[in-house]
């Protein structure tokens, strides 16, 4: 079982990708992390020796990586800066639309969340 | 591509130049300005800025915490105070 940073890491995949389970680590910075290890990034996490799993550990807890809570509360404070200064950024944030100028028109259903059916209000057609 | 560093943040000049005459003298008077691309930088903290919108200038005073946005992001160009019968929708929820 590895635990790091508080979440527990899915057995079966490959180290490279059960990194990225962690929020804040990507592709990238997890590729990069078993690089700089030497930790084999196509081995699963199950077939880890203690060793490497403490390796990870402190590499990923330990070298200054915005992770998990840390980042989340980041995020969190720009967003309720934004918010705060009534800066156009901060009124798509409150209205939950996208905030990089995305089209509405369609689409944005990350931000919008999942679609609604409006078909309420319409007109019944007379018989 | 960003803006390279070595011409610092823009402000146009004229408006750089009313601020700078204001803080010299020390008197705060709301600045009408159409230059909604200008950045905001420390200098203008605590003046109040008539941001124009095409319609009319909103009034934004300026605090720390906007430095490194542009004037334009405190004034809407959009009027939208939501679609006719929005009310209805809004309460099936």
């Amino acid at each position: 079982m590895a635990r790091i940073a508080g979440v527990d890491l899915p057995r079966n995949k490959r180290t490279e990708i059960a990194l990225t389970y962690i929020y804040g680590i990507g592709r990238t910075t997890a590729s990069k992390i078993c690089n700089k290890l030497a930790v084999p990034a196509e081995r699963r996490i199950q077939d880890l020796t203690e060793d490497e799993v403490t390796k990870l550990r402190e590499e990923v807890e330990k070298t200054g990586l915005q992770i998990e809570g840390d980042l989340r509360r980041v995020e969190g404070l720009n967003v309720k800066r934004l918010i705060e200064i009534n800066c156009f950024r901060g009124q798509r944030h409150r209205r939950g639309l996208p905030t990089r100028g995305q089209r509405t028109k369609t689409n944005a259903r990350t931000r919008r969340g999942r679609k609604r059916l409006t078909v309420a209000g319409k007109k019944i057609a007379p018989k | 591509m960003s803006r390279s560093l070595k011409k610092g943040p823009f402000v146009h000049s004229s408006l750089a130049k009313r601020i700078e005459d204001m803080n010299r003298k020390g008197d705060k008077r709301v600045i009408k300005s159409w230059s909604r691309a200008s950045m905001i930088i420390p200098d203008m903290i605590g003046h109040t800025i008539a941001v124009y919108n095409g319609r009319k200038h909103v009034p934004v005073y300026v605090t720390e915490q906007m430095i490194g946005h542009r004037l334009g992001e405190f004034a809407s160009t959009r009027y939208f105070k939501g679609h006719a019968g929005g009310d209805k929708t809004a309460k099936r929820g």
